[in-house]
């Protein structure tokens, strides 16, 4: 690509990030974000970072723009007037969810409400089965009716989500032509575009999310783009999707549920490219800030990717209690445990960590902001591994007496510890946690961690990365320069993609070629489309990949396809492929039982930008230290002795070998006994396992 | 590793939850049956030497609970403890020494670390088709139920044991699935071994023992703790329901002591003739599932923290059937032993436990074949609905959700891609959750047919058709199931009925009760239940007094589309 200055902007809960890169040479700010109008601060950190490169925005040739804000509409229930309309007898499906609670062992438990009250819900008499043949005609004219009813109602939106639309569109295309020709004014989202797969509650549930959020999204991006030109950014902007590629803005406004979980997709893009330069296969991302952790399997420097997600949990972080959302998104798990994650001890004498954070204010009790219960940055602060003098680069000092109050009184009175073994305590559990969770992560894929290097970025994860990698058995661990701003800098490395997919329902038995290689090149058509809008010259790559399993089991196993095997399947490839997935993710295979295909997906993408390779270091030389310091190091459980070094103040080549720590003004990178580390040419610091001693 | 073991033992604990956790979830991605992939009607745990449960995993369904945390004893009594080798795995449907029904198998498999025995991993699972008459409460004994596999070994030393395989394929209409599901269950408990044995590695540990007694010592004296802070008291509960053919009563005693909760419930119907009788591991399940969310809900499901709670029934009540009684619809009175037990808690803990509910699943089978004159295969189609649950004493009632059980429905676009069945209808009934201060929660409409050229049995496994759920302190009752078909013809809330081609089944679950004197419910809750049409404006006026004038105010400013 030529384009030699690009900008990438993040809008998350507290910061805006921008990011500015000319060839190599990167600049970035923070800005904080400025809710009522989130493109304020794009401008201002526009200016700034245009101003520390010395050139004007007009100089910019592309912007990548990623956002919270789609999420935060849902969480927040921030959306437009919106309605749904369905088929007759399935008006509750949004509301009544799964039937079941995701808490079985609260007499009191509440459930989410739906995006939709009841009554802005409506039916319409028509049916199709499940092969898409149709058992109700959809009458026009009940159409119209329905329209002309709603017309005074002032909805802003209409969700449309049919039963089994995504086997047969014609019905919710009637709707949708109706709904034009009646109510000009309204935006109109369809389940059979929006997310045409199987599952009524997760399809309708995307659809009425997009249609809730498209008037807002619409808007803040039309104004976005108003804004920039004014102040000279004449240049295309493309958005960040969940999937990790980029998307045009006009394609963004109509599909904005794709938008969700943009700024986590980046952070896991920033992972890959770093993946790519070092040249690693198996990466395991670690992103660590004040309240969650999210962690992602990126396998041949691609992240994981999934095709339902969940947002909005209102339960403790708690699977099931938020609302499904079925687009392709990259599979990452998030859990409640950040720096401010709050501890406390159980009914069983157990420390507990999380999800409850003490946020910025009041914050750990170490802020001394009047936070009385101990936090993970408490912990951190005891153990040796944060300076109370010189924290956020000098700018805050931290309250070691309030800190050790609050382990002692909410953690070592009940469990007979002193402060500093409260502190372990927390340390270990909230390190456990997040263990535990990448553990069955890389369970459920099959993936055997060991065989992976973890990739750290996020102000609290180089605090405890190492720690993880001790418990996962991961020998090396890398943690990036410009790690704050990770997510605008993956903006910046992300491809033009897009994902279509369709559930149809193919067993092996009945396969037929023909209609199988037509639906994959209609998946295909549609989803070069939208990469062909942005970009009208690269080559696009497209990747296949089915969804199987054996008929009779509720959960698929992912595919990916070649080109070839795409483009003249047959289903005895197909069956083998499936057969060596299985049987490696539950040691055996399932004899005489059919296997069936449940859902098609093609990827469209133009080719990743290549990655240069990082000339790793040979040559090693002793880090100037510019410090002692004393961390305490849970695997030996004491404190060692060590050195702390100013990360500005390294250079590549520089070998650490002593335990200790890296500071720099965002975070601190932790080294304990068991590690060594060197400066790479690129900045990253790159931690491994002492070679044993002779 | 130096750490020191209070803290490692904090480790070690959430390790084992995560374990089972992570055993139970390769079940539910490898099993064949519905009820297990789709209601998560499966469970997984992890025992040390002596049988004694150290961790479950939270599953969909609470009638594992104690079933799970005896079983293990059983197979060590059964197998001997000198006859259990490492890669050994052993198997059961028993009803009384597993988990109620010939339907669930559990599977134990001992685990050993460096070539000693450390401890068990048992797991359970509903398979799909166990042979006899087939899932439902037509049989008269446990023998036409299905075929019955005592504790034996399904693998010895590693060697499956193959005349048990062809004798079970022989036995069942799905055979490929039944052993399937046996190997997923095989599969499971050794990604629990796996686990365990890495944890054993990373903490250089030789044996269960310290962190055993660590769980097992912090579980108990915490409920211990949660108990003895409850009134030393006694009182007696009772619920009536429908039954198969006659009335069931359902009675209890329960006692507070300062170390122990018993439920006792002499006084109970006694056996039916269909099998809807419950063996009392099932009924201990649901009554010690039913104590600990009143009393203990964080306590974490292990031997102590459950052996304070103590169940007892009269041999051959309908809850504690002995063999050879049938009991393959156990969970329809199992399911309203919680609504029992709570009608006795609640004259002890006031303002603690909600009002009755819909209780037992909605749940029914439909037995698709081509009507007379049409081509077709046959299928089996089996469906998980929920009715409304109770109001509590502070919130309304859950519309349409599962209590006690915690499974989930199937979509029903899912459910049309397994048969010929038509789902046309399934939404939210108003008007059925009971009146009161607080709601009791929706039951829901469902209408049931199959494709043109198809007729079909529809197994019925319904209650409070005429015993709906009851109300607390001036709540009022929930609505009772209803069941008929379009063309008019009468239906049974239990049992196998037949449906012509182009009929439906009409349906009408039930409704959870009120909680609490409707005229104390807040007027904005009624206001906003009539936009939503939560309840009629018939009910807003007679329930709960709202003016003539005031309803017709709030459906104009529906349908202006003036309300948020």
């Amino acid at each position: 690509m030529q384009h030699n200055i690009r900008l990438g902007v993040d809008i998350g809960g507290t910061f805006t990030d921008v990011v500015l890169e000319r060839g190599t040479a990167q600049f970035s700010t923070k800005v904080l974000t400025t809710y009522a109008a989130p493109e304020d601060a794009i401008i201002d950190g526009m200016h700034q970072v245009c101003a520390k490169a010395g050139i004007a925005p007009g100089a910019i040739s592309q912007i990548i723009h990623g956002t919270t804000l789609a999420t935060n509409a849902l969480i927040e229930r921030r959306g437009a007037k919106t309605a749904l309309i369905t088929t007759e007898g399935f008006r509750d499906v949004i509301e009544m969810r799964t039937e079941s609670r995701f808490e079985q062992y609260d007499l009191n438990l509440q459930l989410p409400e739906p995006l939709l009250p009841r009554q802005h819900r409506f039916t319409l008499s028509e049916r199709m089965d499940a092969q898409g043949n149709v058992l109700i005609p959809l009458e026009r004219a009940d159409v119209e009716a329905l329209a002309d009813q709603i017309a005074p109602m002032g909805f802003e939106s209409i969700a449309v989500g049919l039963i089994h639309a995504y086997l047969n569109d014609s019905h919710e295309q009637m709707i949708r032509e109706v709904l034009a020709e009646k109510l000009p004014n309204v935006m109109v989202s369809i389940s059979s575009e929006v997310s045409p797969q199987m599952r009524e509650y997760e399809r309708f549930n995307t659809t009425v999310a997009n249609a809730y959020i498209k008037p807002l999204m619409k808007s803040y991006l039309g104004r976005l783009k108003g804004r920039l030109a004014e102040e000279g950014a004449e240049c295309p902007i493309f958005l960040m999707h969940s999937g990790g590629g980029i998307i045009s803005l006009e394609s963004a406004a109509e599909f904005p549920v794709r938008l969700v979980e943009s700024g986590p997709a980046g952070g896991a893009v920033f992972a890959a490219n770093i993946a790519a330069r070092y040249g690693l296969d198996k990466v395991l991302s670690f992103d660590m800030g004040g309240t969650t952790a999210k962690i992602c399997l990126i396998k041949n420097q691609t992240p994981k990717t999934s095709r339902v997600f969940e947002v909005a949990r209102t339960y403790r972080f708690k699977k099931g209690s938020g609302m499904p959302i079925s687009i392709p998104v990259i599979d990452m798990v998030e859990i409640g445990a950040g720096g401010g994650s709050l501890a406390h001890v159980d009914a069983m004498h157990q420390i507990r960590v999380g999800p409850e954070s003490a946020g910025s204010e009041p914050g750990p009790a170490c802020y001394g902001r009047g936070g009385a219960r101990p936090a993970v940055t408490d912990a951190d602060l005891i153990l040796g591994r944060l300076d109370a003098k010189d924290f956020a680069g000098g700018t805050m000092t931290l309250d070691r007496t309030a800190c050790e109050a609050a382990l002692k009184s909410h953690i070592g009175d009940t469990l007979s510890m002193d402060a500093r073994e409260a502190a372990h305590g927390l340390s270990e559990v909230v390190d456990e946690n997040m263990a535990n969770a990448a553990r069955v992560h890389a369970v459920e894929n099959g993936e055997d961690l060991s065989e992976y290097t973890m990739i750290a970025f996020g102000g609290a994860a180089p605090l405890h990365a190492a720690r993880l990698c001790e418990k996962l058995g991961i020998d090396r661990l890398l943690v990036p320069p410009g790690a704050g701003v990770g997510s605008a800098i993956g903006f910046l490395r992300a491809p033009f993609s897009f994902e279509a997919n369709r559930s149809v329902y193919i067993r092996l038995a009945d396969f037929d070629p023909a209609a199988i290689t037509a639906l994959l090149a209609d998946l295909q058509g549609e989803a070069t489309g939208f990469v062909r809008s942005c970009d009208a010259e690269s080559p696009i790559l497209s990747e296949f990949k089915v969804y199987m399993r054996y008929t009779g089991q509720g959960w698929e196993i992912p595919i990916t396809l070649t080109e070839e095997q795409a483009q003249n399947p047959d289903a005895a490839t197909f069956k083998q492929r499936f057969e060596d997935e299985y049987a490696k993710l539950f040691s055996r295979t399932v004899a005489g039982m059919d296997i069936e295909i449940t859902v098609w997906s093609v990827n469209a993408t133009t080719p990743p930008e290549p990655a240069t390779r990082t000339k790793e270091v040979i040559t090693r030389r002793t880090a100037v230290i510019s410090g002692k310091c004393s961390v305490f190091d849970p695997a030996h459980d004491c404190f060692l002795h060590g050195y702390s070094y100013d990360r500005t103040r390294l250079a590549p080549g520089d070998h650490i070998t002593f335990p200790g720590k890296i500071t720099e003004p965002e975070t601190t990178i932790i080294i304990p006994g068991s590690r060594q580390a060197v400066i790479q040419p690129d900045g990253c610091v790159d931690i491994t396992v002492k070679e044993p001693a002779q | 590793m130096t750490t020191p073991l209070a803290v490692a033992y904090q480790v070690m604990w959430n390790r084992l939850i995560s374990v089972v956790e992570e055993q139970a979830q390769a079940l539910v991605r490898t099993a064949f049956s519905t009820s297990v992939r789709e209601a998560g009607d499966l469970s997984a745990g992890v025992y040390n030497a002596d049988g004694l449960m150290l961790a479950q995993a939270v599953t969909g369904t609470p009638g594992h609970v104690n079933a799970m945390a005896d079983a293990v004893a059983h197979f060590i009594r059964r197998i001997g403890r000198d006859n259990i080798c490492e890669g050994d795995v052993y198997i059961t449907n028993d009803p009384w020494e597993g988990t109620g029904h010939l339907h669930d198998i559990t599977v134990v498999t001992p685990s050993f670390h460096n070539g000693n025995h450390v401890g068990f991993f048992a797991c359970t699972a509903h398979v799909v088709d166990i042979g006899g008459r087939g899932f439902g409460a037509d049989a008269a004994s446990v023998y036409e139920e299905g075929i019955y596999i005592p504790i034996m070994k399904f693998a010895d030393r590693g060697a499956v044991d193959q005349t048990l395989i062809h004798m079970l394929r022989g036995n069942v209409r799905e055979p490929d699935q039944l052993i399937g599901d046996l190997y997923a269950l095989a599969t499971c408990n050794e990604i629990g071994q796996r686990r365990l044995a890495e944890m054993m590695d990373e903490f250089a540990l030789v044996d269960l023992d310290g962190i055993g007694a660590f769980i097992l010592d912090n579980s108990r004296r915490a409920t211990l703790e949660k108990i003895a802070a409850l009134p030393q008291d006694s009182a007696d509960g009772g619920m009536t329901i429908d039954g198969f053919d006659t009335p069931i009563d359902l009675r209890v005693k329960l006692t507070i002591e300062k170390d122990r909760m018993i439920c006792d419930f002499a006084g109970t119907s006694g056996l039916d003739k269909k099998g809807i009788n419950v063996p009392l591991v099932y009924t201990k399940a649901y009554a010690c599932y039913a104590l600990k969310c009143a009393v203990a809900p964080e306590i974490p499901n292990n031997a102590a923290s459950l052996a304070p709670f103590e169940v007892t029934a009269p041999v051959n009540s309908i809850v504690n059937a002995v063999h050879p009684a049938p009991v393959a619809l156990r969970h329809i009175i199992g399911h309203m032993i919680p609504d029992t037990v709570y009608d006795a808690l609640d004259k002890i803990l006031p303002a603690t436990v909600p009002a009755e509910g819909a209780g037992c699943l909605c749940n029914f089978q439909v037995s698709l074949r081509p009507a007379p004159g049409h081509d077709g295969v046959r299928s089996e189609v089996l469906a998980f609905n929920s009715g409304g649950a109770g109001a509590r004493a502070t919130v309304d009632g859950l519309n349409a959700t599962a209590f006690p059980s915690g499974v989930m429905t199937m979509p029903i676009e899912a459910t049309e891609h397994t048969g010929p069945v038509i789902i046309w209808r399934k939404e939210l009934r108003p008007d059925s959750g009971g009146a009161g201060q607080f709601r009791g929660g929706l039951g829901q409409y469902m209408e049931v047919g199959a494709t043109k050229g198809y007729e079909f049995d529809f197994s019925a496994m319904f209650d409070r058709v005429g015993h709906p759920a009851r109300g607390r302190r001036g709540g009022e009752s929930g609505g009772p199931t209803t069941i008929s078909r379009d063309d008019g013809a009468a239906m049974q809330g239990k049992g196998k009925q037949f449906v012509p081609d182009g009929a439906r089944v009409i349906l009408g679950l039930p409704g959870g009760a009120g909680y609490g004197d409707a005229s104390a419910r807040d007027p904005e809750r009624v206001k906003r239940d009539l936009t939503r049409g939560y309840i009629s404006a018939q009910s807003a006026m007679d329930d709960y007094g709202l003016s003539e004038q005031t309803v017709a105010a709030i459906l104009d400013a529906v349908a202006k589309g003036e309300t948020a």
